[in-house]
């Protein structure tokens, strides 16, 4: 599913070179449910950037899906983001002034989807994310924090990608409605199989996911199973935080 | 992306922010309009020239005599009151061909008294084909016959003016009728009136309504004293694309009637309808472009507001621009997104500027009097400007937020 060899990320500036990751290796299998964690500074926004295709790595390969992204141009990395990659990120990225449906459906026009069939795949997607009905047509500036991360992780959803790339998905919401969403993502990859990435700099987070993998420094430090995952029992399907 | 939905996405972005959409439009409204409107004035003002020119008679040559240039001391005289031209000239074109009617004048001003009144008006001695050739109408009456002509008859026709100036009162004006048969002293020779004009307006080329028109014979004899000699040749073609044949021809006659060799040495002038049209056409085209062009400047100011109007929009929406780009937006839907709404700026302001300018237009006529004509070719010309502005302007804003890096825009505070 997902090949990541040798990676390496360097940046000049002003002459100067910093090595951001310094040649990291990992797979991922289809339907796990990995953390990526490690400090600010350490290299796992850039991993992120290159794993969701929208940066290159300088050296080293990345296969997702059977397709070697490693060296592709701009536009050819605008579609793998647009056919594999759903991104969930800290700010939601929204647009504050457009209805819920038509934030999700948002990824569908530049996939090319016919409008009629647009408005279904939403609503299945709204459906798995548990935003309530009810909510679909309101302006998405109207709506709770934890009920924008729920449209943003729909919005991801529509397209039915390889994987979902959550980036601190909790890191502008209370504990409270942190846990609901990502009790939202534990549901996504147990029920409907998702592929789910999980970056974050929080352990207690990360412990939500079954395999945390730690960087450090741009180095992967561990790569291990998580044994004490923390599964959010409860899924209420009336989010009202 | 369909063009549906790009057009959705542009009615989305432009409706966010109503008010400076419609400030943004405004530019382009008040630069369309203005130039609809101006374009039209000039246009409307060349139309009523060329009207005016050609009220004056159709496919008409007017010769006026003028003093032969010789070698040394040369004493112009004004045109017009120099004595080479005469009768014998006017035969001798009216046998050319293509030649309708040709229409010798002779004129000059005269006290003319009537029961006590009197005025001062020109008085023109001329024969029965003025009337074809200068487009006259009479309204009461007959014009001047040819046995009045033949006869030397003490006839007259009079202009509505000249009406007005000897038979109406301070609080009544004179009919027609009233004054056929009346009897008016010009220079001390009796004349009867038989006819009256219709009322033509002036044209700018002698007023024809304040005018005594006498059988040609009779302004010889008795008004000017000499014989044969004429003040103006009027010269109606059959056909305008015999114009410049007859004039040709008519100068060859001319020169070799009065036996000159050299064309620049001619004692006569010919003047053509068609350039005296050609020349004020000219000169207000001229007008029209100085016009168009003043207001093609606010035009351009107005296409820089929409090109700030991009730029703002495209850094408020860097966020929004790295998120689409991450979903799957190539640099192409970023750069025809932007491109759309500021040619969708340009045109609605395009359309509303028509309408604004059309409107300016009817009002200059109403309240200023101004003639104003809208054509076609300046409205598809405004279109096809605004149309390019929104596409020029619009590019350098588009193309910025085409080649936006999505990690940065999505990191942009």
């Amino acid at each position: 599913m997902i090949e990541c060899s040798n990676i390496t990320k360097t940046y000049e500036n002003g002459g100067i070179e910093t090595t951001v990751l310094k040649g990291i290796s990992f797979d991922i299998k289809e339907g796990e449910f990995v953390a990526i964690m490690g400090p600010s500074g350490s290299g796992k926004s850039t991993l992120m950037h290159i794993l969701g295709a929208l940066d290159s790595p300088t050296s080293g390969t990345y296969i997702i899906g059977g397709d070697d992204v490693s060296k592709l141009s701009d536009d050819e990395l605008a579609d793998i983001r647009k056919d594999k990659i759903g991104f969930v990120f800290q700010s939601f990225n929204l647009l504050s002034r457009a209805t819920v449906l038509r934030n999700v459906t948002m990824p569908l026009m530049y996939a090319g989807i016919p409008k009629e069939k647009r408005e279904k795949q939403a609503e299945h997607a709204l459906i798995a994310a548990g935003l309530p009905k009810d909510r679909w047509n309101h302006l998405s500036n109207q709506l709770s924090g934890g009920q924008m991360q729920r449209v943003a992780i729909a919005r991801a959803l529509v397209n039915n990608p390889t994987i979902i790339l959550a980036d601190e998905p909790t890191g502008n919401l209370d504990t409270k409605t942190g846990e609901v969403v990502l009790g939202t993502f534990q549901e996504l990859n147990q029920k409907n199989r998702h592929t789910i990435i999980l970056i974050t700099h929080e352990l207690y987070v990360a412990e939500h996911a079954d395999r945390i993998i730690h960087i450090v420094d741009g180095e992967i430090k561990t790569d291990s199973r998580n044994h004490q995952k923390r599964v959010v029992h409860k899924h209420p399907t009336d989010i009202t935080t | 992306m369909t063009i549906s939905d790009i057009l959705e996405e542009t009615y989305f972005s432009l409706t966010v922010n109503k008010v400076r959409t419609s400030l943004t439009m405004l530019g382009i409204v008040i630069g369309i309009g203005s130039v609809i409107a101006m374009v039209s004035i000039g246009q409307g003002a060349q139309s009523s020239i060329e009207t005016r020119i050609q009220s004056i008679g159709s496919n008409l040559l007017i010769i006026t005599p003028g003093a032969q240039k010789g070698t040394g001391v040369q004493v112009s005289a004004g045109r017009g009151s120099a004595q080479t031209l005469t009768t014998g000239d006017s035969d001798a074109i009216s046998q050319l061909s293509g030649v309708e009617a040709v229409s010798p004048e002779v004129s000059g001003r005269y006290q003319v008294l009537s029961r006590g009144t009197n005025t001062n008006t020109s008085v023109m001695g001329t024969t029965s084909a003025y009337p074809q050739v200068r487009d006259i109408q009479i309204d009461e009456g007959n014009f001047i016959s040819d046995a009045d002509v033949s006869g030397s008859g003490r006839v007259a026709v009079i202009g509505p003016t000249v009406l007005q100036d000897l038979f109406g009162s301070a609080d009544a004006s004179s009919t027609p009728e009233q004054a056929i048969g009346q009897v008016i002293r010009i220079k001390s020779t009796e004349f009867t009136i038989i006819g009256v004009t219709k009322a033509k307006g002036g044209s700018g080329f002698g007023n024809q309504d304040d005018m005594i028109y006498v059988p040609l014979s009779t302004a010889q004899h008795f008004l000017l004293g000499s014989t044969s000699y004429i003040t103006e040749l009027d010269i109606q073609v059959q056909t305008q694309q015999q114009m410049t044949d007859v004039q040709n021809n008519i100068t060859n006659l001319l020169l070799g009637r009065h036996n000159i060799s050299d064309p620049t040495q001619a004692d006569f002038s010919v003047l053509n309808q068609a350039d005296i049209v050609a020349t004020a056409s000219a000169v207000t085209g001229t007008f029209t472009t100085l016009l168009g062009a003043i207001a093609g400047i606010s035009l351009l100011v107005g296409g820089i507001g929409i090109m700030n109007m991009m730029l703002t929009t495209v850094t408020e929406r860097t966020r929004e621009i790295g998120l689409r780009k991450a979903i799957g937006a190539k640099r192409k839907d970023i750069s025809i997104q932007f491109l759309t709404e500021s040619a969708m700026l340009t045109f609605l302001g395009g359309v509303i500027g028509v309408v604004f300018g059309w409107i300016v237009a009817a009002l200059v006529t109403q309240f200023a009097g101004i003639t104003t004509s809208i054509s076609l070719s300046s409205v598809v010309l405004a279109f096809g400007v605004s149309a390019a502005i929104g596409i020029v302007f619009g590019y350098y804003p588009a193309r910025r937020a085409a080649s936006l890096n999505p990690i940065e825009a999505l990191r942009y505070e």
